[in-house]
């Protein structure tokens, strides 16, 4: 294979890791802090998705440069919300129950699928990037590539540091890392734990939110999507570690690069390999490559 | 004297009613005739074909109104289950209307696994009939056929008759990439691809994806380092959808050839930069937007005046007429028997598989040995028409057979389609 070959679809793997690292960056923080089983993070992303795209396509047609801005705001904003009044009035008041948790999103994210296809209909749908990010851009080695691709590159490395800031550097940060260790502890302190809780929530549904408007540029939207991405993130967030946002990282990093080797390689069983690592990790190192051992 | 409807002479009065009515019915068998046929539909309303099945559906429902709801005198009742083009969620469905609500048949499915695993469940059935809704494996009826799976519509492998040899002769191209899905249906399309153009000299690689592959970048990258003239895309649905915008994104320039659910109304009614693309692209298949037959100006304009305003599109997509075409002829069938279904639903299918009939594209279809259709195809460009990528048709093959014309031992002699055997052979 010739050597530009193997790096563009390096190149493929890496900007396909990053759209996975923003969807399951959301989910890690729920999981991995919260301990709550969203299994309607993927509907967060459709609902995110479609909300965004009522706003855009409108603008798009109206030709405004900004409609894609706008569905990428309007998304993340919707999501957040959604993701918030689960929290609130769902999910807070079973908290530490994950069986719960879990039956009770799968019910959410039913609902919601369901709903989305009553009222948007099987057509499948597109995001298109501004004229600033759509096209090819030249890059050495591989020469004219997607611009869009490598946008999703920049977008997920600025979640990751400003995920990384906030958990490290601020106070919000701190009493989360602090409610993951002892919660009641955390409470006597008088901190408002369920608020916390809410925010973190929020931020982690508006993560799924960016996945879906980014994801829904890169990538066809649709019904369905949301059980793929759900999956994606479940895998990405086992593999690398639960509550590792540099784990999750790692983990986006090996099942993009292993989805798009295994197409160009033995394309009828690429999706196996995805599995084969999720499994190896786990008989290995059940707590995830980079994720803390449950003491 | 004035009589007083108590509730208890009320509940009197029924109660002898329904004994009346059972014991009736115990006497009386004909009285079956009078309640209504069940007629179940399975479709993809999830997945990768989703837009498909709605409109699928949507062109049933059309010909049932315009029935008033009656076939051969007998009212009929539809229910209508989704599957999302996997075999084991179709079969769960067909369970489902089969056992639970007791249909007397079902017309589904849309996608090549879930018919081949319709046709293996409709052997274990005794008294009811599937008759096929979109699906376009080969091998559903070409192999193994059961007795109880009617196909009105032509498959995979008929669909791409005479694209071969326009590509290879017309268009002179002799080394073509192939991007296909992973599944039975599109095994079915490019084998029927690969038996002209190879035969003609033509030389093809095979680049397979699973159903509900939404990330194509490797294969693109690996295309566009290729010596191929043409690219064939027999993808559909939102596979296609993103694979022809990536390849648009890709910086793709070959010529296009269509397998026969991309160039459809599916595909041309989702917005995109894939559409400038596929303008002039070739493709095969049993419907054309623009085809100048009075039946199916006549049709397309019975579905608009419809389902315009309720999401459908500006013309009927290729499952909309598939299983139009297949509730066609389970009509045909009924009418045949007037309604008749009785003793096993022996009569019916008889007459279903005597059943011939033109359908919406004005085209004779009959049933083969192995209740499979018979039937035109037609060779498509897409063009910019009234402001909008449309499918005109530029040549008709007529009453194309399962084996493209070639005797049918010769043809079983090549083994079924599959992913290691793409029917790819020199003459």
């Amino acid at each position: 294979m010739a050597a530009d070959l193997v790096l563009t679809i390096v190149l493929n793997g890496l900007t396909l890791a990053a759209l996975y690292f923003i969807v399951a960056s959301g989910f890690s923080l729920i999981f991995g802090l919260m301990r709550t089983v969203n299994m309607a993070h993927g509907a967060l992303y459709l609902i995110a998705g479609y909300a965004g795209y009522a706003v855009f396509e409108p603008l798009y047609d109206q030709d405004v440069w900004w409609a894609w801005y706008a569905g990428v705001a309007w998304g993340v904003v919707v999501a957040a919300v959604v993701g918030t009044v689960m929290q609130k009035f769902l999910l807070g008041w079973m908290q530490g129950q994950e069986l719960r948790q879990a039956l009770v999103t799968i019910g959410v994210s039913i609902i919601v699928a369901d709903q989305l296809l009553a009222f948007y209909g099987g057509n499948p749908r597109q995001f298109f990037a501004p004229d600033a990010i759509f096209g090819a851009s030249a890059v050495p080695g591989v020469g004219n590539y997607p611009t869009f691709r490598l946008v999703q590159i920049g977008i997920a490395v600025a979640v990751g540091v400003a995920l990384w800031v906030i958990l490290n550097k601020t106070k919000l940060g701190l009493m989360v890392r602090a409610g993951v260790d002892d919660r009641e502890m955390l409470a006597a302190c008088g901190v408002n734990v369920p608020l916390v809780a809410i925010a973190v929530f929020a931020l982690g549904a508006g993560l799924a939110g960016l996945g879906g408007v980014i994801g829904s540029t890169a990538q066809p939207l649709s019904q369905g999507m949301d059980g793929r991405f759900l999956l994606i993130a479940l895998v990405v967030v086992i593999v690398g570690g639960m509550g590792s946002i540099t784990g999750t990282a790692l983990g986006a990093v090996m099942i993009g690069l292993a989805e798009q080797i295994g197409q160009a390689l033995f394309p009828t069983y690429s999706v196996i390999l995805t599995f084969v690592i999720m499994v190896a990790v786990l008989a290995l190192r059940p707590q995830g490559l980079l994720g803390r051992a449950t003491p | 004297m004035k009589t007083k409807i108590t509730r208890r002479t009320a509940i009197l009065g029924a109660s002898a009613t329904a004994v009346a009515a059972g014991t009736f019915k115990l006497a009386a068998p004909a009285i079956a005739q009078n309640a209504p046929i069940k007629l179940g539909g399975v479709a993809t309303l999830e997945g990768p074909f989703a837009t498909g099945g709605q409109d699928g559906y949507r062109c049933v429902t059309m010909e049932l109104e315009r029935r008033n709801w009656t076939i051969a005198g007998r009212r009929v009742e539809f229910i209508r289950e989704s599957s999302n083009a996997q075999a084991d969620v179709a079969l769960a469905r067909a369970r489902k209307l089969i056992e639970q609500d007791n249909v007397d048949m079902i017309l589904g499915p849309l996608s090549g696994a879930e018919g081949i695993a319709l046709r293996d469940y409709s052997r274990t059935l005794t008294g009811k009939s599937i008759i096929n809704g979109s699906s376009g494996a080969a091998d559903t009826t070409l192999r193994n056929p059961s007795p109880n799976f009617f196909r009105f519509n032509t498959d995979g492998t008929q669909w791409m008759a005479g694209l071969g040899n326009h590509v290879r002769r017309v268009m002179n191209i002799q080394d073509v990439a192939i991007v296909a899905g992973d599944y039975a249906f599109p095994y079915a399309q490019v084998f029927g691809f690969n038996i002209e153009f190879c035969r003609a000299g033509g030389r093809v690689q095979h680049y397979w994806a699973p159903l509900g592959t939404t990330d194509f970048g490797a294969q693109i990258a690996q295309i566009n380092r290729s010596n191929a003239r043409a690219l064939v895309v027999v993808h559909g649905g939102t596979d296609g959808l993103a694979f022809m915008t990536q390849y648009a994104q890709a910086g793709g320039q070959l010529p296009l050839i269509g397998g026969s659910i991309m160039a459809d109304a599916t595909m041309l009614s989702s917005r995109g930069p894939h559409r400038r693309l596929m303008v002039g692209m070739i493709s095969g298949g049993p419907i054309a937007d623009i085809n100048d037959d009075p039946m199916w100006r006549d049709y397309v304009a019975r579905y608009r005046a419809r389902w315009l305003n309720e999401g459908g599109f500006q013309s009927p997509s290729i499952h909309g007429v598939n299983y139009a075409t297949n509730l066609q002829g389970i009509i045909a069938g009924l009418e045949a028997v007037s309604g008749d279904l009785s003793g096993n639903q022996a009569a019916f299918q008889r007459a279903m598989s005597a059943a011939k009939f033109k359908n919406p594209m004005g085209a004779d279809v009959s049933l083969d040995h192995n209740r499979q259709a018979v039937s035109d195809i037609f060779l498509n460009r897409i063009e910019e028409r009234d402001g909008r990528a449309q499918t005109v048709a530029f040549e008709r093959a007529r009453q194309i057979n399962q084996t493209l014309g070639v005797p049918e031992a010769q043809f079983m002699a090549l083994g079924a389609p599959s992913r290691d055997n793409p029917g790819c052979v020199a003459a």
